[in-house]
This record gives structure tokens, C-alpha cells and sequence, in this order.
């Protein structure tokens, strides 16, 4: 298997779009440390990149790279070797990318000017994330087989998470506000990726103003240290459950 | 080699083939025809797992082609649009596959040499022209020798003295005991290397001869002209 990762994700660094994705991440989040005195405030705004950006960088370039490798995948596929192996590679290959332009423009600006708890916690959930919407990307494409509808439905998955799952969680906390509905909202924020690599974040950085609703009930519910222990847990969930639902599909699909 | 046994697929409602059953054998080339949407490319696929049938049976070289992967061991593929990763160099697509497939019999370098791709074999995919990729594709499918081809559409978009070129390898492949299917529309190159026909008609075989058998049966002298009468005719009934 590693060596058609080798061979796809050489490919792949080499492209402008990477390069251009990893200098842009790199030209912000060093200029936001600069610019401001204080590094912890500074590892705050770079949050909102990671729950913005990453993501639907993440889900579009998956996207547009598995329709683009169509036919070399199809190529892949009449050779020797099972189609399982081929799908993983294509995945890892296009995940460990993303994962490295990430490293590059923003982990290693926050290991420069602010290593501490809060700036790990950063790290970790933008690797996160960058491997959660690689995997949705990674199943929408396999499940269409139009070009343009699998984009389609890419940019609805970012969007469904990172705006309109907001307003459905508020719709419901103004519909049901009489009944006690913590447990409910509870359950709902486990499944929204987006919701819970910030409440990761904000836990360790202590912002109560940017925690929201579902950050301050999380908190008050587990806890600190349960919280970011449940909460990285369900990330990896949330990062193996679409891609192994993909594989599957993979299989048996007609290419 | 090759044998197909009822075997049916739909996309959808659109029936694509429909209870085909073929036999096919080692040192022979089959031209696979037949009209827009007939089935050739998806009867291809299946044979090399690109696509599922939904009943019937095969089997390459005495293994079942519907469980498994080592049967693709004995093919080499030359799809009929080849498109490469945009960076990737020629030589490394040459070098992926080589460590994809067995090495134990060695390497068939000939089109590899008649075609220069040591030449470019620096230059990433994106910057050849579709002749020149086409070139590529034809060296990885003969590269492995494989002792079935499956060439789709061969010399479409070659120059005629590579298209030459290509021919001639098929014929010699051929003769060596192989079995090769192709598909194509210019009929006057299938006529010249292959020794079968195998028309497809909405899904089902019209009929599998060999190349005298037609001219003699349509009373024609090439295989142009018999293949232009036999559709007219299957357009009428």
C-alpha cells in the first residue's frame, strides 16, 4: 500500500493548489503572532481557521482529487492488487497532504510562538478536522458519480456542519425550552465534528465568551478533563466511521 | 482463456448486456464491434473487474474473475482514455506499475523502445499531448507480458507510422500465442491484425466468426463493406 501512497503523494505536493493552501495558512497564522503581543490571544483567533478554513479546504480538495484521479484509479483497479488497497491509498495519500500543508502553516508557527496545553489542543483538533472532512469528502465522491454533484455535495456537508447545524441546535433550544432537553443537545453536539473540535479547543484555552451554548453546557455536564478525553474520542469516530463506510461502498462499485 | 457464461448488466433500468455467453481462445485477436453503446467498453470492465456484473459467469485463465484479483496478473489493459496524475513523471507511472505486478518473467521493453519513452520519461503526464499518453498506455499494457490484451480503442489519436507501429506489435503478440481483444471504429486496422469478430448489438452478441466467414457469408471483399451491410440489415429488422 505505502507505495502507492509514495507515488500519489508526490504527486500531490507538487501541486500549486497545496503549495498555495500552505502559504496561505502559514502568511496567517504568522502574522496573526506577530501582530499581537499576546500569543494566547493570538492561539484563539487561529481557532476560527481551524474550524472554517481547514474544514472545507479539506472537503473540497478530497473532492475534486478523487474525480480528477478517476481514470488513473480505474487503471489502478485492472491491476493485481485489491481494490481496498488502491482506495486506502488514494485516501491516505490525499489526507497525509493536507495534513502536512496544516503542520507546515500552522503548526509550526504555534510550536514557534506559543507551545503550551492550549496550543496542542489546536494542533490536535485542525489534524482533526483535516482528517474528519477528508473521510465525508472521501464518501460523498464514492457514493456519487458525477463530477459536480459530488462537489455539491461536499460543500453542503461543510456547510450543513460548520452554519446551518447552529441555527437547527438554536431552533431547538427555542421550540423546547420548557422540557429539559440537556441530555438531547448533548447527544446532538457528539454529532456535529465541527462543534466539537471547538469545544475541544476552547476548553483548554478558557474562553468562556467564544464557548457558546453547547461549549458552556458541555463543560458544566463532564467536566474539563472528560470533556476533552469524550471529545477527542468522538473525533476519531467521526474520522474512521465515513472512510470505512466508503471503502465498503468502494468494493463493489461499478467505476 | 477467456469464458464468459450469461452474463447480464444493467446501469440503471438501461439494459447493457443481456445473457451474453463467450468463449474465448489463446493465440487469436479479437475485434470486440458494434455500434455507440453497444456494450463493448462495459463487456471490457467486467472482464477486468473495473466493473460488477449482475448475473453470469467468468473466468481468465481458469480462475473465477468475480472473486478475487490474481487473475488480472494475466492481463494488460490499455483503457481508451488515458489520464495520468498531472505531476507525476513518466517513468514513475512505469515504475509504480512495475512494482505493482510480478516481476519473475521480466519485462517486454519493445514498445518501450520502438515508441522512445526513455526519451521522455523525465516529463510529468500533464505536459504530453493525448498521442503521446496513448503511447505511454500502449507500453504499460504490453510491458507485463501478459498473455491476454485488452486494448480499447487502440490507435485512436496515434500518428499513422505509430499507429503502424502498435499494429505490427499486436499481430507479433498475436501469433505468439496470446489471446488480444481489441475495440475499434476504423475497421480497415481491425481487418489487418485481428483474426475474429465479435459483434455486439444492443447488448447481445450478433454473431463471433472468423474474418473469411464474414466476407463469405456478406459476399463482400473487406471488412468495412461487410460490417456496414450487416448493420444496415440489423437496423432494418
Amino acid at each position: 500500500m505505502f507505495k502507492i501512497v509514495k507515488y500519489i503523494l508526490a504527486d500531490i505536493l507538487k501541486s500549486r493548489v497545496i503549495l498555495a493552501y500552505t502559504i496561505f495558512l502559514a502568511t496567517i497564522s504568522t502574522s496573526l503572532y506577530l501582530l499581537d503581543s499576546n500569543p494566547d490571544k493570538s492561539t484563539i483567533s487561529l481557532v476560527n481557521i481551524n474550524l472554517i478554513i481547514i474544514p472545507l479546504m479539506s472537503i473540497i480538495f478530497t473532492t475534486i482529487h478523487y474525480y480528477n484521479s478517476y481514470e488513473f484509479i480505474e487503471l489502478l483497479v485492472a491491476q493485481p492488487i485489491s481494490r481496498n488497497r488502491i482506495v486506502m491509498s488514494e485516501y491516505v495519500a490525499v489526507t497525509l497532504s493536507l495534513l502536512i500543508a496544516f503542520m507546515a502553516g500552522v503548526g509550526i508557527p504555534i510550536i514557534l510562538f506559543n507551545m503550551n496545553t492550549a496550543g496542542w489542543s489546536v494542533i490536535y483538533s485542525g489534524l482533526m478536522i483535516t482528517i474528519i472532512f477528508s473521510s465525508l469528502a472521501f464518501l460523498c465522491s464514492v457514493l456519487t458519480r458525477d463530477k459536480t454533484r459530488g462537489i455539491g455535495a461536499a460543500l453542503l456537508v461543510w456547510l450543513f456542519f460548520s452554519i446551518i447545524y447552529d441555527g437547527l441546535i438554536l431552533f431547538i433550544l427555542f421550540s423546547f425550552n420548557d422540557y429539559p432537553i440537556e441530555p438531547l443537545i448533548m447527544v446532538i453536539t457528539h454529532l456535529n465534528p465541527v462543534d466539537l473540535a471547538r469545544i475541544f479547543m476552547l476548553i483548554r484555552l478558557d474562553v468562556s465568551a467564544m464557548m457558546g451554548y453547547t461549549g458552556a453546557l458541555y463543560l458544566e455536564y463532564f467536566g474539563a478533563t472528560t470533556g476533552m478525553f469524550l471529545s477527542s474520542i468522538v473525533m476519531v469516530l467521526w474520522a474512521v466511521i465515513p472512510v470505512t463506510i466508503g471503502v465498503k461502498v468502494f468494493r463493489n462499485k461499478d467505476l | 482463456m477467456i469464458s464468459i457464461g450469461q452474463l447480464c448488466k444493467r446501469y440503471g433500468k438501461l439494459p447493457v448486456l443481456n445473457n451474453i455467453s463467450l468463449e474465448l481462445n489463446a493465440g487469436s485477436c479479437i475485434s470486440l464491434i458494434g455500434p455507440n453503446a453497444s456494450g463493448k467498453t462495459t463487456l471490457l470492465k467486467i472482464i477486468l473487474g473495473i466493473v460488477r456484473p449482475d448475473s453470469g459467469t467468468i473466468g481468465v485463465a481458469g480462475t473465477n474473475a468475480l472473486e478475487g484479483y490474481r487473475y488480472r496478473e494475466n492481463i494488460g489493459y490499455m483503457p481508451q482514455i488515458a489520464k495520468y496524475p498531472d505531476n507525476m513523471r513518466v517513468g514513475q507511472v512505469i515504475n509504480l506499475l512495475k512494482s505493482l505486478r510480478p516481476s519473475g518473467i521480466g519485462y517486454d521493453e519493445e514498445l518501450y523502445t520502438t515508441f522512445r519513452i526513455n526519451e521522455i520519461s523525465n516529463k510529468p503526464l500533464r505536459s504530453l499531448s493525448g498521442g503521446t499518453r496513448q503511447k505511454v498506455s500502449a507500453c504499460l499494457a504490453f510491458m507485463f507480458k501478459a498473455p491476454i490484451l485488452i486494448l480499447d480503442e487502440p490507435t485512436a489519436g496515434l500518428d499513422p507510422l505509430s499507429a503502424e507501429l502498435l499494429k505490427a506489435k499486436i499481430k507479433k503478440e498475436a501469433g505468439a500465442d496470446k489471446l488480444i481483444i481489441v475495440t475499434s471504429h476504423i475497421l480497415s486496422d481491425l481487418e489487418d491484425i485481428s483474426t475474429h469478430i465479435v459483434y455486439l448489438h444492443e447488448g447481445k452478441i450478433l454473431f463471433h466468426e472468423t474474418i473469411s466467414e464474414i466476407l463469405k457469408r456478406t459476399r463482400t471483399t473487406s471488412l468495412s463493406l461487410a460490417v456496414a451491410e450487416i448493420m444496415r440489415n440489423s437496423s432494418h429488422v
